[in-house]
Protein backbone atom coordinates (compact mmCIF):
# COMPACT_ATOMS: atom_id res chain seq x y z
CA UNK A 1 0.00 0.00 0.00
CA UNK A 2 2.86 2.37 1.27
CA UNK A 3 4.70 1.52 -2.20
CA UNK A 4 1.67 2.06 -4.21
CA UNK A 5 1.49 5.34 -2.74
CA UNK A 6 4.78 6.40 -3.19
CA UNK A 7 4.74 5.29 -6.70
CA UNK A 8 1.67 7.42 -7.32
CA UNK A 9 2.87 10.67 -5.95
CA UNK A 10 6.13 10.23 -8.08
CA UNK A 11 4.19 10.01 -10.99
CA UNK A 12 2.35 12.93 -9.98
CA UNK A 13 5.18 14.77 -9.13
CA UNK A 14 7.48 13.50 -12.62
CA UNK A 15 4.49 14.52 -14.66
CA UNK A 16 3.23 17.86 -13.40
CA UNK A 17 6.72 19.42 -14.76
CA UNK A 18 6.50 17.88 -18.26
CA UNK A 19 2.91 19.01 -18.62
CA UNK A 20 3.83 22.34 -17.87
CA UNK A 21 6.86 21.96 -19.82
CA UNK A 22 4.74 21.01 -22.77
CA UNK A 23 2.51 24.43 -22.52
CA UNK A 24 5.58 26.41 -21.99
CA UNK A 25 6.86 25.16 -25.16
CA UNK A 26 3.70 25.57 -27.07
CA UNK A 27 3.42 28.86 -25.99
CA UNK A 28 6.65 30.32 -27.40
CA UNK A 29 5.85 28.02 -30.70
CA UNK A 30 2.31 30.33 -30.26
CA UNK A 31 4.07 33.41 -29.38
CA UNK A 32 6.00 32.92 -32.86
CA UNK A 33 3.74 32.32 -34.47
CA UNK A 34 1.44 35.45 -33.73
CA UNK A 35 4.83 37.49 -34.50
CA UNK A 36 4.94 36.01 -38.08
CA UNK A 37 1.18 35.85 -38.90
CA UNK A 38 1.72 39.66 -37.85
CA UNK A 39 4.03 40.10 -40.99
CA UNK A 40 1.77 38.09 -43.27
CA UNK A 41 3.86 34.97 -43.03
CA UNK A 42 0.78 32.78 -42.53
CA UNK A 43 2.57 29.43 -43.96
CA UNK A 44 5.08 29.81 -41.60
CA UNK A 45 2.77 30.49 -38.36
CA UNK A 46 0.47 27.24 -39.29
CA UNK A 47 3.75 25.79 -39.00
CA UNK A 48 4.42 27.26 -35.32
CA UNK A 49 1.00 26.41 -34.28
CA UNK A 50 0.72 23.21 -35.54
CA UNK A 51 3.82 22.15 -33.60
CA UNK A 52 2.02 23.74 -30.96
CA UNK A 53 -0.98 21.55 -30.78
CA UNK A 54 1.12 18.59 -31.01
CA UNK A 55 3.24 19.61 -28.45
CA UNK A 56 0.48 20.13 -26.25
CA UNK A 57 -3.17 19.16 -27.57
CA UNK A 58 -4.69 20.69 -24.87
CA UNK A 59 -4.20 24.17 -25.79
CA UNK A 60 -6.95 25.62 -26.92
CA UNK A 61 -5.68 29.01 -28.21
CA UNK A 62 -3.23 27.39 -30.63
CA UNK A 63 -5.89 25.32 -32.24
CA UNK A 64 -7.73 29.29 -32.31
CA UNK A 65 -4.83 30.81 -33.89
CA UNK A 66 -4.41 27.51 -36.61
CA UNK A 67 -8.13 27.98 -37.12
CA UNK A 68 -7.73 32.07 -38.61
CA UNK A 69 -4.57 30.63 -40.27
CA UNK A 70 -6.61 27.96 -42.25
CA UNK A 71 -9.24 30.06 -43.01
CA UNK A 72 -6.67 32.56 -44.49
CA UNK A 73 -5.53 30.24 -46.50
CA UNK A 74 -9.15 29.00 -47.85
CA UNK A 75 -8.76 25.36 -46.00
CA UNK A 76 -12.78 26.16 -44.29
CA UNK A 77 -13.16 22.25 -43.58
CA UNK A 78 -9.60 22.37 -42.07
CA UNK A 79 -10.56 25.67 -40.17
CA UNK A 80 -13.86 24.17 -38.73
CA UNK A 81 -12.24 21.50 -37.40
CA UNK A 82 -9.92 23.09 -35.45
CA UNK A 83 -12.54 26.20 -34.47
CA UNK A 84 -14.52 22.76 -33.04
CA UNK A 85 -11.74 21.66 -30.87
CA UNK A 86 -10.87 24.91 -29.59
CA UNK A 87 -14.27 25.23 -28.30
CA UNK A 88 -14.47 21.72 -26.91
CA UNK A 89 -11.90 22.61 -24.80
CA UNK A 90 -12.89 26.01 -23.85
CA UNK A 91 -16.48 26.05 -24.81
CA UNK A 92 -16.89 29.26 -22.67
CA UNK A 93 -13.86 31.02 -23.99
CA UNK A 94 -16.06 34.45 -25.51
CA UNK A 95 -13.42 35.05 -28.26
CA UNK A 96 -12.97 31.63 -29.79
CA UNK A 97 -16.80 31.82 -29.89
CA UNK A 98 -16.78 35.49 -31.91
CA UNK A 99 -13.94 33.88 -34.36
CA UNK A 100 -16.26 30.75 -35.11
CA UNK A 101 -18.92 32.70 -35.37
CA UNK A 102 -17.67 34.79 -38.24
CA UNK A 103 -16.24 31.77 -39.62
CA UNK A 104 -19.35 30.32 -40.17
CA UNK A 105 -20.52 33.43 -41.64
CA UNK A 106 -18.54 32.90 -44.57
CA UNK A 107 -18.30 29.30 -44.21
CA UNK A 108 -22.21 29.44 -45.11
CA UNK A 109 -21.97 31.22 -47.96
CA UNK A 110 -20.00 28.37 -49.75
CA UNK A 111 -22.18 25.89 -49.32
CA UNK A 112 -25.41 26.05 -52.20
CA UNK A 113 -28.32 26.97 -50.57
CA UNK A 114 -31.20 25.75 -52.01
CA UNK A 115 -34.08 28.40 -50.53
CA UNK A 116 -37.11 26.05 -49.12
CA UNK A 117 -40.78 27.35 -50.28
CA UNK A 118 -41.54 29.93 -47.55
CA UNK A 119 -44.55 30.37 -46.06
CA UNK A 120 -45.89 33.23 -48.29
CA UNK A 121 -47.20 35.23 -45.06
CA UNK A 122 -45.54 33.43 -42.04
CA UNK A 123 -46.94 36.42 -39.54
CA UNK A 124 -50.50 35.57 -38.71
CA UNK A 125 -52.51 39.10 -38.87
CA UNK A 126 -53.07 39.76 -35.54
CA UNK A 127 -56.25 41.51 -34.05
CA UNK A 128 -55.30 45.27 -33.88
CA UNK B 1 -6.07 42.56 18.26
CA UNK B 2 -9.22 42.51 15.95
CA UNK B 3 -7.00 45.45 13.57
CA UNK B 4 -4.34 43.09 13.00
CA UNK B 5 -7.15 40.64 11.64
CA UNK B 6 -8.95 43.37 9.49
CA UNK B 7 -5.47 44.04 8.29
CA UNK B 8 -4.62 40.72 7.31
CA UNK B 9 -7.64 40.21 5.46
CA UNK B 10 -7.92 43.39 3.43
CA UNK B 11 -4.36 42.26 2.55
CA UNK B 12 -5.50 38.90 1.71
CA UNK B 13 -8.18 40.73 -0.25
CA UNK B 14 -5.98 42.86 -2.66
CA UNK B 15 -3.57 39.82 -3.32
CA UNK B 16 -6.13 37.75 -4.28
CA UNK B 17 -7.82 40.02 -6.33
CA UNK B 18 -4.27 41.26 -7.87
CA UNK B 19 -3.59 37.77 -8.41
CA UNK B 20 -7.24 37.56 -10.17
CA UNK B 21 -6.53 40.64 -12.51
CA UNK B 22 -3.19 39.52 -13.39
CA UNK B 23 -4.87 35.91 -14.05
CA UNK B 24 -7.55 37.25 -16.32
CA UNK B 25 -5.07 39.66 -18.17
CA UNK B 26 -2.36 36.29 -18.85
CA UNK B 27 -5.43 34.44 -19.89
CA UNK B 28 -6.09 37.26 -22.44
CA UNK B 29 -3.26 38.04 -24.50
CA UNK B 30 -4.78 38.90 -27.61
CA UNK B 31 -4.26 40.40 -31.04
CA UNK B 32 -6.90 41.17 -33.52
CA UNK B 33 -5.55 40.33 -36.89
CA UNK B 34 -6.90 41.46 -40.45
CA UNK B 35 -7.38 38.52 -42.63
CA UNK B 36 -8.76 37.58 -46.53
CA UNK B 37 -10.36 34.51 -46.78
CA UNK B 38 -10.20 32.65 -50.24
CA UNK B 39 -13.66 31.47 -51.51
CA UNK B 40 -13.73 29.23 -54.31
CA UNK B 41 -16.01 29.03 -57.13
CA UNK B 42 -18.99 26.69 -56.47
CA UNK B 43 -18.96 25.67 -60.19
CA UNK B 44 -15.55 25.02 -61.91
CA UNK B 45 -15.25 27.17 -65.23
CA UNK B 46 -12.10 26.53 -66.32
CA UNK B 47 -13.14 25.34 -69.71
CA UNK B 48 -14.90 27.93 -70.32
CA UNK B 49 -13.82 31.68 -71.58
CA UNK B 50 -17.22 32.93 -72.29
CA UNK B 51 -20.36 33.12 -70.66
CA UNK B 52 -23.45 34.17 -72.07
CA UNK B 53 -26.65 35.90 -69.66
CA UNK B 54 -29.17 34.06 -71.80
CA UNK B 55 -31.99 35.18 -70.23
CA UNK B 56 -34.92 34.16 -68.01
CA UNK B 57 -38.26 33.20 -67.66
CA UNK B 58 -39.97 36.03 -65.34
CA UNK B 59 -42.61 37.17 -63.86
CA UNK B 60 -44.12 38.56 -61.50
CA UNK B 61 -45.46 42.08 -60.95
CA UNK B 62 -45.41 44.36 -64.52
CA UNK B 63 -43.61 47.15 -63.54
CA UNK B 64 -39.88 45.44 -63.77
CA UNK B 65 -39.01 43.85 -66.60
CA UNK B 66 -37.60 40.48 -64.44
CA UNK B 67 -35.96 39.49 -67.75
CA UNK B 68 -34.37 42.29 -69.39
CA UNK B 69 -33.10 43.45 -65.94
CA UNK B 70 -31.72 40.59 -64.67
CA UNK B 71 -29.76 39.40 -67.82
CA UNK B 72 -28.60 43.29 -67.79
CA UNK B 73 -27.20 43.24 -63.96
CA UNK B 74 -26.12 40.04 -64.26
CA UNK B 75 -24.21 40.77 -67.46
CA UNK B 76 -22.65 43.96 -66.11
CA UNK B 77 -21.74 42.24 -62.94
CA UNK B 78 -19.67 39.78 -64.61
CA UNK B 79 -17.95 42.08 -66.96
CA UNK B 80 -16.83 43.37 -63.67
CA UNK B 81 -16.69 40.61 -61.50
CA UNK B 82 -15.33 37.52 -63.09
CA UNK B 83 -12.92 36.72 -65.43
CA UNK B 84 -15.19 35.23 -68.23
CA UNK B 85 -15.45 37.65 -71.15
CA UNK B 86 -19.48 38.24 -70.92
CA UNK B 87 -21.23 37.82 -74.65
CA UNK B 88 -23.37 41.30 -75.58
CA UNK B 89 -26.41 39.87 -77.31
CA UNK B 90 -30.08 40.03 -77.27
CA UNK B 91 -31.94 38.19 -74.43
CA UNK B 92 -33.41 35.26 -75.75
CA UNK B 93 -37.49 34.85 -75.59
CA UNK B 94 -37.61 32.32 -73.54
CA UNK B 95 -41.22 32.32 -72.64
CA UNK B 96 -42.30 32.21 -76.13
CA UNK B 97 -39.27 29.93 -77.07
CA UNK B 98 -40.89 27.71 -74.27
CA UNK B 99 -44.58 28.23 -75.47
CA UNK B 100 -43.26 27.13 -78.72
CA UNK B 101 -42.04 23.50 -77.26
CA UNK B 102 -45.31 23.07 -75.56
CA UNK B 103 -47.61 23.78 -78.79
CA UNK B 104 -45.57 21.05 -80.02
CA UNK B 105 -45.63 18.35 -77.57
CA UNK B 106 -46.20 15.99 -76.60
CA UNK B 107 -43.13 14.08 -77.35
CA UNK B 108 -42.42 16.10 -79.94
CA UNK B 109 -39.80 18.35 -78.11
CA UNK B 110 -36.87 16.01 -78.27
CA UNK B 111 -37.43 14.01 -81.74
CA UNK B 112 -38.58 17.41 -83.99
CA UNK B 113 -35.49 20.46 -84.00
CA UNK B 114 -37.69 22.04 -81.71
CA UNK B 115 -35.43 24.85 -81.78
CA UNK B 116 -35.68 25.93 -85.26
CA UNK B 117 -38.70 28.25 -85.10
CA UNK B 118 -36.93 29.66 -81.93
CA UNK B 119 -33.78 30.86 -84.05
CA UNK B 120 -35.68 32.06 -86.82
CA UNK B 121 -38.07 34.16 -83.85
CA UNK B 122 -34.59 34.82 -82.28
CA UNK B 123 -33.23 36.53 -85.91
CA UNK B 124 -36.31 38.62 -86.12
CA UNK B 125 -35.35 42.27 -85.76
CA UNK B 126 -36.22 43.40 -82.50
CA UNK B 127 -36.58 47.06 -81.71
CA UNK B 128 -33.64 48.55 -80.17
CA UNK B 129 -31.45 46.72 -78.53
CA UNK B 130 -31.85 44.01 -75.40
CA UNK B 131 -35.51 44.87 -75.59
CA UNK B 132 -36.84 41.00 -76.15
CA UNK B 133 -39.74 39.33 -75.57
CA UNK B 134 -42.89 41.44 -76.98
CA UNK B 135 -45.55 41.67 -73.89
CA UNK B 136 -48.43 41.57 -75.73
CA UNK B 137 -46.98 37.45 -76.30
CA UNK B 138 -45.93 36.62 -73.16
CA UNK B 139 -48.31 34.73 -71.07
CA UNK B 140 -49.40 36.42 -67.97
CA UNK B 141 -46.99 34.83 -64.76
CA UNK B 142 -48.60 36.01 -61.78
CA UNK B 143 -47.23 33.50 -59.36
CA UNK B 144 -44.10 30.57 -59.36
CA UNK B 145 -46.25 27.44 -60.20
CA UNK B 146 -47.30 30.07 -63.48
CA UNK B 147 -43.89 29.35 -64.49
CA UNK B 148 -44.01 25.66 -64.44
CA UNK B 149 -45.32 24.50 -67.75
CA UNK B 150 -42.37 26.37 -69.13
CA UNK B 151 -39.70 25.10 -67.30
CA UNK B 152 -39.40 22.02 -69.12
CA UNK B 153 -36.94 24.92 -71.67
CA UNK B 154 -34.18 24.28 -69.00
CA UNK B 155 -33.82 20.16 -69.52
CA UNK B 156 -33.88 20.92 -73.41
CA UNK B 157 -30.22 19.86 -74.21
CA UNK B 158 -30.91 20.21 -77.94
CA UNK B 159 -32.10 23.63 -77.28
CA UNK B 160 -29.20 24.80 -75.50
CA UNK B 161 -26.36 22.91 -77.63
CA UNK B 162 -27.61 24.79 -80.45
CA UNK B 163 -27.13 28.05 -78.47
CA UNK B 164 -24.02 26.31 -77.61
CA UNK B 165 -22.93 26.30 -80.58
CA UNK B 166 -23.57 29.75 -81.89
CA UNK B 167 -21.79 31.29 -79.28
CA UNK B 168 -18.74 29.06 -79.67
CA UNK B 169 -19.56 26.80 -76.45
CA UNK B 170 -19.90 29.63 -73.75
CA UNK B 171 -21.23 29.18 -70.20
CA UNK B 172 -24.33 29.80 -70.61
CA UNK B 173 -26.83 31.21 -67.45
CA UNK B 174 -30.18 31.39 -67.65
CA UNK B 175 -33.54 30.58 -65.00
CA UNK B 176 -36.79 31.74 -63.68
CA UNK B 177 -36.95 35.09 -61.87
CA UNK B 178 -40.40 36.23 -59.79
CA UNK B 179 -40.60 39.48 -58.34
CA UNK B 180 -43.92 39.43 -57.15
CA UNK B 181 -45.44 42.49 -54.87
CA UNK B 182 -46.37 41.74 -51.11
CA UNK B 183 -48.37 43.07 -48.49
CA UNK B 184 -48.06 42.05 -44.71
CA UNK B 185 -49.58 43.52 -41.55
CA UNK B 186 -48.62 42.83 -38.11
CA UNK B 187 -46.97 43.97 -34.87
CA UNK B 188 -43.91 45.58 -35.56
CA UNK B 189 -41.28 46.52 -32.75
CA UNK B 190 -39.90 50.15 -33.30
CA UNK B 191 -37.51 52.42 -30.31
CA UNK B 192 -39.37 55.66 -29.14
CA UNK B 193 -37.80 58.40 -27.57
CA UNK B 194 -39.72 59.38 -24.06
CA UNK B 195 -38.72 62.06 -21.21
CA UNK B 196 -39.33 61.24 -17.56
CA UNK B 197 -40.67 63.81 -15.14
CA UNK B 198 -37.09 64.84 -14.71
CA UNK B 199 -36.56 65.63 -18.38
CA UNK B 200 -34.15 62.83 -18.96
CA UNK B 201 -34.22 60.97 -22.52
CA UNK B 202 -35.24 57.30 -22.89
CA UNK B 203 -35.26 55.20 -25.96
CA UNK B 204 -37.64 52.64 -25.31
CA UNK B 205 -39.53 49.76 -27.74
CA UNK B 206 -42.67 49.88 -28.52
CA UNK B 207 -45.10 47.24 -30.49
CA UNK B 208 -47.23 48.68 -32.64
CA UNK B 209 -49.28 47.46 -35.41
CA UNK B 210 -47.95 48.25 -38.47
CA UNK B 211 -49.58 47.80 -42.57
CA UNK B 212 -46.72 46.94 -44.46
CA UNK B 213 -45.70 46.72 -48.62
CA UNK B 214 -43.33 45.49 -50.66
CA UNK B 215 -41.88 42.93 -52.62
CA UNK B 216 -40.27 39.42 -52.90
CA UNK B 217 -37.97 38.29 -55.33
CA UNK B 218 -37.63 34.81 -55.90
CA UNK B 219 -34.97 34.06 -58.96
CA UNK B 220 -33.57 30.42 -59.42
CA UNK B 221 -29.64 30.23 -61.50
CA UNK B 222 -29.42 27.76 -63.69
CA UNK B 223 -26.04 26.97 -65.11
CA UNK B 224 -25.60 25.06 -68.42
CA UNK B 225 -22.75 23.97 -70.13
CA UNK B 226 -22.56 25.25 -73.69
CA UNK B 227 -21.16 22.38 -75.36
CA UNK B 228 -23.08 19.36 -74.20
CA UNK B 229 -26.35 21.37 -73.18
CA UNK B 230 -26.98 20.04 -70.10
CA UNK B 231 -27.65 21.83 -66.71
CA UNK B 232 -24.52 21.94 -64.56
CA UNK B 233 -25.85 23.35 -61.32
CA UNK B 234 -28.78 25.26 -60.08
CA UNK B 235 -29.48 27.62 -57.80
CA UNK B 236 -32.86 29.11 -55.34
CA UNK B 237 -32.65 31.99 -53.93
CA UNK B 238 -35.51 34.42 -51.87
CA UNK B 239 -35.10 37.55 -50.74
CA UNK B 240 -37.99 40.17 -49.69
CA UNK B 241 -37.83 43.42 -48.54
CA UNK B 242 -41.11 45.09 -46.85
CA UNK B 243 -41.69 49.04 -46.01
CA UNK B 244 -44.52 51.31 -44.10
CA UNK B 245 -47.66 50.82 -46.35
CA UNK B 246 -47.12 54.92 -46.48
CA UNK B 247 -44.35 54.92 -47.98
CA UNK B 248 -43.80 54.96 -51.49
CA UNK B 249 -41.03 52.79 -53.00
CA UNK B 250 -40.71 52.28 -57.03
CA UNK B 251 -40.91 48.70 -57.79
CA UNK B 252 -37.47 48.82 -59.73
CA UNK B 253 -35.32 50.20 -56.91
CA UNK B 254 -36.77 47.62 -54.75
CA UNK B 255 -35.11 44.87 -57.11
CA UNK B 256 -32.44 46.52 -56.94
CA UNK B 257 -32.24 46.60 -53.68
CA UNK B 258 -33.06 42.65 -53.48
CA UNK B 259 -30.92 42.12 -56.12
CA UNK B 260 -27.73 43.65 -54.21
CA UNK B 261 -28.41 40.59 -51.25
CA UNK B 262 -27.87 38.28 -54.37
CA UNK B 263 -25.36 38.88 -56.51
CA UNK B 264 -22.57 38.41 -54.00
CA UNK B 265 -24.02 34.54 -53.93
CA UNK B 266 -24.65 34.73 -57.48
CA UNK B 267 -20.84 35.80 -58.16
CA UNK B 268 -19.25 32.94 -55.68
CA UNK B 269 -20.73 30.23 -58.05
CA UNK B 270 -18.63 31.54 -61.05
CA UNK B 271 -15.28 33.43 -60.23
CA UNK B 272 -13.05 32.84 -56.61
CA UNK B 273 -13.88 35.81 -54.41
CA UNK B 274 -11.67 37.04 -51.13
CA UNK B 275 -13.87 38.16 -48.34
CA UNK B 276 -11.90 40.71 -45.86
CA UNK B 277 -12.34 39.95 -41.77
CA UNK B 278 -10.71 40.59 -38.86
CA UNK B 279 -10.39 38.06 -36.01
CA UNK B 280 -8.54 37.61 -32.67
CA UNK B 281 -5.27 35.91 -32.29
CA UNK B 282 -4.85 34.22 -28.63
CA UNK B 283 -1.92 33.73 -26.76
Amino acid sequence: MFIRLVAAILLVVSVTPVAADARSDAKTQVAFGIAVAQRGLWREAIYRWERAVQIDPTYAQALNNLAIAYEHEGDLEKARMAYEKALELEPNNALIKQNYELFKEINDRTTPKDAPDPDPDPDPDPTP
Amino acid sequence: MPRIQIRIRTRTRLLSSLAAILLIAGCTDYYEIPIETPIKPKLDVSPFQRVLVAGFLAGGTDDVDGNLETTRLLRSQLRTKSELRVIDTDVLPLMEDAAGESATEPGSVKDEPASEPKRDARAEPRGDGPQAATPDKSPTIKEAKDLEPFEHIFADVEYWKKIGEEYQNPLIVTGTVMFTPHARSGIVQREEEVYDSFGRRRVVPVRTYQERKGYILQPKFIFIDGRTGTVMHSENFREEVLYNASQSTPALSSYFELMDRLIPSFLSTLSSQRIKGTRILLQ
